[in-house]
């Protein structure tokens, strides 16, 4: 009963959701205030409606109701609670209605927080996501239903992927979902602005919050699921150019690039046509990112079960979302102006480049990844491109980027002087130059890509200090007043950045400096890396709830003196009878000691791999320092500000840099 | 207005690849090598560095040279049926690693087994291109006398295996 109770709630939404894609939109043009007045309570009813449904599901699977197609396939009596709920969202059709619930989630938060927009852009916003919700809805429904019952019923389930039975499971999806489904926000005040024809700075200051928000859920969504391919996958690797992380990083890049823009758009009046268009790609690769895992067209780790009519439904479904708002693009901007000028040297120009220079990664990350599949569809084959193409094309993208990325904020608007900026920032040059020269060398090795990476994140913390340095003398206040004189916005690009630099020093100083070795183990036996002593003192069997493990036991000391214990496992998931790696790591922040267990050998002996990672920690350290910037920009109080005054809609908002 | 139109134009293009890509089965392309000899090739072996294999070596057998990498995905699905191919002894397969590192390879075949009577470490790519390797996996069928019979872009799965390898080693393999 439960279930076709989620069933019909689903149902119900999807006539909710054309009522509130069309009426409102088409009120918004007729200037009819009643079908416009629809999009507000059409949004909550929605939101209640999935919420409904998606509370069905999770009661399915905690209820352990095998009668469910979907729970039969995704869960086991033996699995833990805390799994049969992530396993809602552990398969295709639930990862579905986690899309639709967290795109309803927004689009309540857009109808609570818009009251100080026009109404006829708040009623396009809401119809457009309505729009949206209505393709997830009917894809859900069509195709993917995972109230589908199971007759007769399973005895038991068939578990769900032990890929995906780890803490990180429960919280990466969602997550990730939070900033891809985020950016439909932003996608849809492009298109109402597109609509409506009103392109103004207005536009691009109620778009920004937006934009920051899901960009922080998709940088943190990223990093967790980094982090979990590092410690589950047992090779020590934290990003493998996987189709389906190339899928979450393309919107990161375009979305990168949407966050600077919107500033510029917001703050000069420049670039609009380009931060729509940048909207609508961020948007768009979301949707395509869905399309590349759901459809099977890629052969992936993550892959979920293919079914052709899925794939042509996304693919339809793209046509029409992706391919009308871009001849909407095509219609309208060529109306709308071209906003302020500004010379080569400036601190527009120098966004722009940035701009530009994300946007081509996104699009080679965007080719490398689709590659195979182009060679696919004219019949050459199967085939991966893998690591080598990204990392030779990613290098070159990404180096001036972040030199741009130190010069930028300290250049001036409208027009910057190349002399001036050469002298302020000389320090900052010298410095970073010395040490990609000189630290290498202490450290033992010294290799152009090494000397390059560590120049770039110097030259990151570098131009920061020299920034912020500059801020505090200038203000003339005591030193604490002078840190509250600037705006938390630009305290958590600072912040950002000095995460971006972080981040470079720790992929820097893993890809230079990390060591590995692969021994054979009896009990007893030493192994020896970085200086440490590896101690393997056996197996023992443990049992878990639904699986068996061979737990190793590895004593790691220093010139006699002990460190630590690791105990990495290799499970055998019963239902599934599939083997799985949970790497030992005894983390710091100067070096992870990573081992794991490879295959049993005689005589009590094993495979066993030993990494050495120094400072790996600091990539997603770096990552959490740019969420938090996020954070920091949108606790701004003219957020704050905006909120008190959003009844009096001319009211004058404060813009600071 | 046209270049407004460019950004449509870009994405139209690619729908019609991803439309192709649901569609349309992977067909097999004549590639320009079949009928040519195998090029030739001397590159340390995985195992011992210190020992160099060529194409040479392998005059008077049929072979199988199957092209893989640890990084890649669809190497994966076409690993178990390399594996028990190796095991019946049909034909003897030689491996090429591609742009890969010494390490990951040598993981790689520890965890999913080693059908491989010996592989070349082609760390640059180098013999790769003389091949004209597109992606990996790539194998090629390479008769008694050093040409090149056959090539398959992509995995080899079980049908292929069946209807189109292991009948061409046969009539190759009889004088």
């Amino acid at each position: 009963m439960i279930p076709e109770i989620g069933h019909f709630a689903l149902i119900l939404a999807l006539l909710v959701a054309f009522i509130q894609g069309v009426f409102p939109i088409f009120g918004a043009a007729r200037g009819n205030v009643t079908w416009m007045a629809l999009a507000r309570p059409a949004a909550r009813a929605q939101f209640f409606l999935i919420a409904i449904a998606f509370v069905c599901l999770a009661y399915a699977f905690a209820t352990k109701d095998y009668s469910v197609t979907y729970v039969a396939t995704n869960s086991n009596s033996k699995l833990p609670l805390q799994y049969r709920i992530a396993a809602v969202w552990g398969g295709h059709e639930g990862s579905l209605l986690l899309w639709a619930m967290i795109l309803s989630i927004w689009t309540v938060a857009v109808s609570f927080f818009s009251k100080h927009l026009p109404d006829t852009m708040r009623a396009r916003i809401l119809g457009v996501m309505g729009l949206i919700s209505i393709g997830f809805l009917l894809f859900m429904l069509s195709v993917s239903n995972p109230f589908e019952r199971l007759i007769p019923a399973a005895m038991d389930g068939r578990d769900l992927n032990p890929l995906l039975q780890d803490p990180g499971m429960v919280f990466h999806p969602p997550m990730l979902y939070m900033g891809y489904v985020g950016f439909s926000v932003a996608f849809a005040f492009a298109i109402a602005a597109l609509l409506g024809g009103e392109l103004d700075s207005a536009w691009a200051r109620w778009s920004r919050p937006w934009t920051t928000l899901a960009w922080v859920f998709l940088t943190s969504g990223i990093m967790a699921g980094s982090n979990w391919a590092y410690y589950e996958l047992g090779w020590g690797g934290w990003w493998f150019w996987d189709a389906v992380e190339n899928a979450s990083f393309m919107p990161w890049l375009v979305g990168t690039a949407l966050m600077h823009s919107l500033a510029v758009t917001e703050k000069r009046g420049s670039f609009k046509a380009w931060t729509v268009l940048l909207a609508i790609c961020a948007f768009s690769l979301s949707l395509l990112g869905t399309f590349l895992v759901r459809s099977g067209v890629l052969t992936s780790v993550h892959a979920f079960a293919t079914d052709p009519r899925r794939g042509l439904f996304i693919l339809a479904f793209l046509v029409v979302v992706i391919g009308g708002s871009l001849a909407l693009f095509a219609w309208r901007a060529p109306t709308v102006g071209r906003g302020g000028k500004f010379s080569v040297v400036s601190r527009e120009s120098f966004l722009l480049a940035n701009n530009v220079l994300l946007a081509v990664a996104a699009i080679s990350v965007l080719f490398g990844t689709l590659y195979p599949l182009f060679l696919d569809a004219l019949g050459l084959g199967k085939i991966s491109v893998g690591p080598p193409y990204f990392d030779t094309v990613f290098a070159p993208l990404m180096t001036p980027a972040l030199f741009l990325m130190g010069i930028g904020p300290i250049a001036r608007w409208k027009q910057a002087s190349l002399p001036e900026l050469a002298i302020r920032l000389r320090w900052a040059f010298g410095v970073s130059v010395a040490t990609a020269i000189v630290l290498p060398l202490i450290l033992g090795r010294w290799t152009p890509m090494i000397g390059l990476g560590l120049f770039l994140a110097f030259w990151i913390f570098g131009t920061s200090i020299h920034l912020v340095y500059q801020r505090l003398r200038h203000s003339g206040l005591p030193f604490m007043a002078s840190i509250r004189a600037s705006s938390r916005a630009w305290w958590g690009m600072v912040v950002a950045h000095l995460g971006i630099a972080v981040f470079t020093l720790g992929v820097t100083v893993v890809k230079g400096f990390e060591s590995e070795i692969a021994v054979r183990m009896s009990p007893g036996d030493v192994a020896h890396l970085a200086g440490y002593d590896f101690t393997f003192e056996g197996v023992k069997e443990i049992e878990g709830p639904n699986y068996s493990a061979s737990q190793g036991q590895i004593r790691i000391t220093k010139a006699g003196v002990e460190r630590t214990v690791v105990t990495p496992e290799k499970r055998l998931y019963h239902v599934q009878n599939m083997p799985m790696t949970e790497a030992g790591i005894s983390p710091s922040i100067i070096h992870d000691l990573y081992a794991s267990l490879g295959e049993p050998l005689m005589d009590g002996a094993w495979s066993v791999r030993i990494y050495h990672k120094p400072m790996v920690e600091w990539i997603w350290f770096g990552c959490l320092m740019m969420a938090f910037g996020g954070l920091l920009a949108l606790s701004d109080r003219r957020y704050r500000l905006q909120r008190r005054i959003r009844n009096k809609e001319d009211a004058p908002l404060e813009v600071r840099a | 207005m046209k270049r407004f139109l460019l950004p449509l134009v870009i994405f139209l293009i690619m729908v019609a690849f991803l439309a192709i890509g649901l569609n349309l089965d992977p067909r097999e392309v004549p590639s320009p090598l079949v009928g040519k000899p195998a090029p030739a090739f001397s590159l340390p072996r995985l195992d011992d560095s210190g020992e160099m294999i060529s194409n040479k070596d392998m005059l008077g057998k049929v072979w199988l040279l199957n092209v893989w990498a640890s990084w890649c995905g669809a190497c994966r699905d076409e690993h178990p049926i390399l594996v028990s191919l190796s095991k019946n002894g049909a034909v003897p397969i030689y491996g090429l690693d591609y742009k890969d590192t010494r390490f990951d390879a040598m993981q790689w075949l520890a965890e999913g087994g080693n059908p491989y009577v010996a592989t070349a470490v082609d760390e640059s790519g180098r013999v790769g291109i003389d091949y004209g390797v597109y992606g990996v996996p790539e194998t090629y069928v390479i008769d008694k006398a050093g040409v090149i019979a056959y090539k398959q872009i992509g995995p080899i799965t079980e049908e292929v295996l069946r209807d189109k390898i292991l009948p061409l080693v046969k009539r190759l393999q009889t004088p």
